[in-house]
């Protein structure tokens, strides 16, 4: 009844007060109408700022991506120079056996030499024919030999065959090197730009497709090298990093969503992904360090222990992911299979999980595009090594694209810039594959409950 | 115009220079159609109460009268709705003085997270009403006394508003809404979230503001139309079925529809 | 035989423990399924499990020990002069592996070493016939101990979920055993590493240079441990970072949640999250490549001495990297604001912006506080951007146009490539390492918090 008396207090008061009035507000007044217009004024500055952020960070994308693709086009083709090479019998086959081994013990180097002198004749000095050979690339015997190999009949002729140049010669055929500057700035001295004047004069210098980008190991010679051996050194990691952290992730996944009781242990578990998930990546690169490495005695540099370091970072991603896809199963699908008879273990598997799969797949994808770009736990455990071979199995020494990368950045000759870049390229094309993959899931199988 | 004097029929003959008007708005939703043609009359210093089943459109009927469902992506309204003779969806009204001139209160109370003073003083200083901290402090006053919250209150204005009781932060918003002196103040179920003795104050609260304000109340409850309204229009499918003076629209309901919503046969 | 194959093998043996298992259901059953306790699939699960688990769970203690072993076995055999100076036996454990592994012939060193490798190699290969002898005879010992269990009333689907139930949880358990694996690995070489160095040195030491001594007085020609001038580096570029991606990710989600059409936001949410999607070492790339020298090049036009590895270009990179992730975390907050507070504020004829910086802004300020302070838990932890485009001398400056170092470069450099792990210049990356981890974990767990409190407020 205190409230009632309350109430009655209250309504006596009102009656009091309402005599006095504000005065209404003028609203077409000066002052008023001022401060609208300033009110208006910082309304459009509020939102100019909101669409120049976006600029900003739009701008910063485009900015990124033509650096990167400006740079990198240019990798994809590669300059070759035509040279008459004389298949001379005597530095091949002397005894004409016609051996494929004795062919391909046979000195191809000396053919591209030969050929070089011949073009120059008049370059004897030691040193400017050292310079003349770096026209070619080393790799451009191993080209000959195939050659020969293939078809040993041009053994005696003589050929014009295209080959492949060498790093400098491809960057002053790219324009990378301007033959304006300075000769003492520049890595090729004036001789050797009229060598190139001489051979471009005479159409027998061209870009080409250029192939072993894509099909090479890595290489000390930016001309030689390619991204097929870090690409498969990611392959491998990814491999191992999803067989692990798949089924690891969705297991737990179900059991914190569908089973888990509300326990000390669930709680733990909850709060280990959650910080998990915010752990620089470099601290998993020395957990991998110390665990598998030191203790393990795992092999080192080898995609089985980047695909165990980068599964356990994957995870979290995963987890988290797959619960929100549990989740958005609705309850009245499992009370339905519960109703049946079905155990809870049949209602997860026959039920829940095939309806969840889809969000499941695609937080997967995303944690392996995470995976594909991560690189500094690999620098932890030795993935940063020069490795030439491409790996053929994933406890073999590899390297992977995004190591690659971070290799061909740290290499001084100016050739490698456009090979990483290009490699940059290759990459984010893998990553876009693989995030429009995860869009196109979730589109396809988007479902309102 | 044919059409005009037709719709116009549904309402009745319009009162004497209405502090309000609406005629034939209409309101899309995208594709949906939510309200057909209303033709509606608000008296100056009078409580009008909007009643109807839900989903009829009262409620977005309300929000028309002070443009806030321009703040609704995908809303198209034609017709005309008018304050003191001038049209509120003319180009040269500005939208955002239009609502401190037309205030608005809640269905629930939605305090800004500051203080309870900060939340009073926000309308009148966004709007620059004050020229001083004195001038502030007293519209602050006023108009927390004005909603009968003053004696609650007073010794607490720096604390945050939200440790404040449901009933009390709702007659905090009243008081929010009247510190910028509005003319028309638009309640959308102000009691929906409150219990019985809270609802009971604001009612009586609202009985209070009519000597100083008009006011239209959109509210479920019959027997609170019957209450605190002077004029009640009865919302059916996003048509105005009926409009008349509370007494008769509860006794004496003109229009079948109507008669069937107020004896409880749909609802 | 390969791990591959081996593997290949147990997995080819439960499936045929499957085959059986289930063979022998159907046959107890007598063709009425309705006799036994489980569906006939359960009884071939039940065997696959029995057969496929303990071998696997094998395999992974075994690996988990072989190394550890093989290495003790081989030390105990070295003479005492090599394995008394663990540079000397850290030296020669490398040759031995290398030529077990058959590529020391172009070694030099004493034919103990050369013995002790082929013994090496012998015992890798006993070891790894063992393995597979034991994996597959545990194999086969499962098959058949599960096979001859199967019986009608033997209640196999309550068995196989029991197993699989334990297997969620121990798949739940990993995320603490990965925590657990951090702690221990970090603490446990970082107590190493503060053996030698003195932790208050360690911490608050203003010298950095872990490759020489550069004072006479210096702890045993180890060169200097003080870790500030690295802590300064990183707040440096932290700061730098969250210069350009505090401001341009909040305005970008107050402009993408109140103003943007639904049409430019449709085309811009995914654009921005495309910066999150670039990995970190492109965004190293063009830091050091495009950046870093525009910086430089533009600080001469100005007269201004900007170094090629400036902190500012590192941590101006860092920043656009991050934009997406607080835009997207204050997205999140603000959209949690309830529209009432909106409505509240509109109703009362305030404007957008004035809503937005008097109402929605303060109603978020503790879920963005909470968004800015994951963003700096990244920042910090980041590595590849300052790995390829910030320094290696750690300066003690907060001059943006200098080069700096931060605690993740120096982990970088001091771990690639040879390592010694007795030596303080190795075990101090582990104490970075531990650094690091208590304050990102430390910065995560408030953040979480503050912004775990907030979703309260507003459910």
């Amino acid at each position: 009844m205190t409230d009632m008396a309350s109430l009655m207090e209250d309504r006596a008061a009102a009656k009091v007060i309402s005599g006095n009035l504000h005065t209404p507000v003028d609203w077409d007044s000066p002052k008023i109408a001022r401060n609208i217009k300033k009110r208006y004024a910082a309304e459009r500055r509020f939102k100019i700022y909101g669409l120049s952020a976006i600029a900003i960070a739009l701008m910063a994308l485009l900015v990124l991506g033509y650096s990167i693709v400006s740079k990198g086009y240019s990798a994809f083709f590669q300059t070759y120079v035509q040279l008459e090479i004389h298949f001379d019998p005597a530095e091949i086959d002397p005894d004409g056996t016609g051996d494929p081994a004795v062919i391909g013990r046979a000195n191809f180097d000396s053919l591209v030499k030969e050929a070089l002198r011949n073009r120059f004749p008049d370059v004897t000095d030691r040193r400017e024919r050292r310079d003349l050979y770096d026209i070619v690339s080393g790799g451009a015997s191993y080209d000959l030999r195939e050659r020969v190999l293939d078809n040993p009949s041009l053994i005696g002729q003589t050929r014009k065959i295209w080959l492949i140049s060498g790093d400098d010669f491809d960057m002053l055929n790219k324009g990378y090197i301007s033959a304006d500057t300075d000769e003492g700035d520049r890595r090729l001295n004036d001789q050797e730009i009229g060598w190139y004047n001489a051979l471009t004069s005479d159409g027998a210098v061209e870009k080409q497709f250029h192939t072993r980008f894509f099909t090479n190991g890595d290489s000390r010679e930016p001309e030689l090298a390619g991204i097929w051996g870090a690409a498969v050194g990611s392959f491998y990691t990814l491999v191992v990093t999803l067989l692990l952290s798949f089924p690891i992730g969705v297991l737990a996944a179900i059991y914190l969503e569908e089973f888990a009781p509300k326990n000390r242990f669930t709680t733990i578990v909850e709060v280990n992904i959650n910080n998990l998930a915010a752990v620089p990546s470099i601290v998993f690169g020395l957990l991998g360090l110390e665990v598998y490495l030191n203790v393990m005695h795992l092999p080192r540099s080898a995609p089985v222990v980047g695909g165990l370091t980068l599964a356990l970072m994957t995870l979290p991603t995963i987890i988290i992911a797959s619960r929100a896809a549990i989740k958005a199963v609705p309850p009245s699908i499992r009370q339905a299979a519960l109703g049946l008879g079905a155990s809870p273990v049949q209602t997860v598997t026959h039920h829940v999980l095939p309806l969840a799969m889809p969000g499941i797949l695609t937080g997967t994808i995303i944690g392996m595009a995470q995976a594909l770009g991560e690189t500094a736990p690999l620098l932890m455990i030795g993935m940063v090594a020069f490795i030439v071979d491409v790996p053929g199995g994933a406890l073999d020494p590899a390297t992977v694209l995004p190591v690659q990368i971070y290799l061909w950045a740290d290499s001084p000759e100016r050739a490698f810039v456009e090979k990483t870049s290009a490699a940059i390229m290759v990459l984010l094309g893998f990553l876009i594959l693989m995030n429009g993959f995860a869009v196109y899931l979730r589109k396809k199988f988007e479902r309102k409950w | 115009m044919a059409v005009v004097t037709q719709s116009a029929m549904t309402a009745e003959p319009s009162v004497t220079s209405p502090k309000m008007t609406a005629r034939d708005l209409n309101l899309f939703y995208s594709d949906n159609q939510a309200l057909f043609d209303v033709n509606l009359d608000i008296v100056e210093r009078q409580v009008t109460a909007l009643i109807g089943p839900s989903g009829c459109g009262k409620s977005t009927f309300l929000r028309c009268m002070n443009r806030m469902n321009d703040t609704i992506d995908g809303v198209t309204i034609n017709g005309k709705v008018t304050l003191d003779d001038r049209d509120i969806y003319d180009k040269a009204i500005d939208v955002v003085q239009l609502r401190a001139r037309i205030g608005m209160v809640f269905q629930k109370p939605n305090p800004f997270p500051k203080s309870i003073y900060d939340n009073v003083a926000y309308g009148p200083r966004i709007h620059g009403l004050v020229n001083s901290r004195d001038e502030l402090d007293e519209i602050v006053m006023t108009s927390l006394e004005r909603a009968g919250l003053l004696k609650e209150v007073k010794d607490r204005l720096p604390e945050p508003a939200t440790g404040l009781s449901g009933g009390q932060q709702q007659r905090l918003c009243i008081a929010r809404a009247v510190a910028v002196s509005p003319e028309v103040i638009l309640m959308d179920e102000p009691c929906s979230a409150l219990d019985p003795i809270a609802t009971a104050k604001v009612e009586e609260l609202i009985d209070e503001l009519r000597s100083n304000y008009t006011i239209v109340i959109v509210t479920h409850s019959m027997q609170q139309a019957a209450r605190v309204s002077q004029r009640t229009a009865f919302f059916h499918l996003g048509k105005l079925v009926e409009v008349g003076e509370t007494d008769q629209i509860f006794t004496n309901p003109k229009d079948e529809r109507t008669k069937g919503y107020i004896t409880g046969r749909f609802g | 035989m390969s791990l591959t194959f081996l593997l290949l093998a147990v997995a080819a043996l439960c499936a045929l423990s499957f085959y059986f298992g289930r063979q022998r259901a159907v046959a107890l059953s007598g063709g009425r399924y309705s006799n036994l306790h489980s569906l006939p699939a359960h009884y071939g699960t039940y065997t696959a499990m029995w057969c496929g688990i303990p071998a696997l769970l094998l395999l992974l203690v075994w690996y988990m020990f072989q190394g550890s072993i093989i290495e003790a076995m081989i030390v105990s055999d070295l003479p005492a002069e090599i394995t008394g100076d663990s540079g000397r036996l850290s030296l020669a454990l490398n040759s031995i592996s290398l030529i077990a592994a058959g590529n020391g012939e172009h070694l030099s060193v004493d034919p103990e070493v050369v013995e002790a490798g082929q013994r090496l190699a012998n015992l890798q290969t006993i070891a790894n016939a063992a393995l597979v002898v034991v994996m597959l005879s545990t194999a086969m010992i499962g098959l058949a101990l599960s096979y001859r269990k199967i019986a009608k009333e033997m209640r196999a689907r309550n068995n196989v979920e029991r197993i699989a139930r334990y297997a969620m949880i121990a798949c739940s358990g990993i995320a603490i055993l990965s925590t657990v694996g951090i702690v221990f690995s970090l603490l446990f070489e970082a107590l190493h590493f503060f053996s030698k160095i003195n932790p208050i040195e360690f911490l608050f030491g203003l010298e950095w240079s872990p490759q020489t001594a550069i004072r006479a007085d210096q702890v045993a020609s180890e060169g200097a441990f003080g870790a500030i001038p690295l802590f300064v580096g990183t707040l440096l570029i932290t700061l730098i970072a969250m210069f350009v991606a505090v401001p341009v990710g909040l305005f970008s989600a107050i402009y993408m949640g109140e103003y943007a059409s639904s049409k430019f936001r449709a085309f811009a949410k995914p654009a921005l999250e495309i910066l999150a999607g670039v990995p970190t070492v492109v965004y190293g790339f063009f830091a050091a490549l495009t950046v870093a020298p525009f910086l430089r090049d533009n600080g001469a036009v100005l007269g201004l001495d900007v170094s090629s590895e400036s902190a500012l270009a590192a941590g101006l990179v860092m920043g656009v990297m991050i934009i997406p992730f607080v835009s997207s975390l204050s997205d999140d907050v603000m959209s949690q604001v309830p529209k009432s507070l909106r409505d509240g504020s509109y109703g009362l004829g305030a404007t957008k912006s004035e809503t937005i910086r008097h109402v929605i802004l303060p109603a978020a300020l503790p879920g963005v506080v909470g968004a800015v302070l994951l963003a700096v838990s990244r920042a910090i932890g980041e590595t590849m951007i300052v790995v390829m485009a910030a320094g290696l001398a750690a300066n003690m400056t907060v001059n943006p146009l200098q080069a700096v170092t931060t605690v993740t470069v120096q982990i970088v450099t001091l771990l690639v490539g040879d390592q010694e792990f007795d030596s303080a210049k190795t075990l101090s990356a582990f104490a970075l390492g531990l650094v690091l981890f208590l304050v990102t974990l430390g910065l995560n767990v408030f953040a979480l918090k503050v912004v775990q409190k907030y979703r309260e407020k507003y459910d």
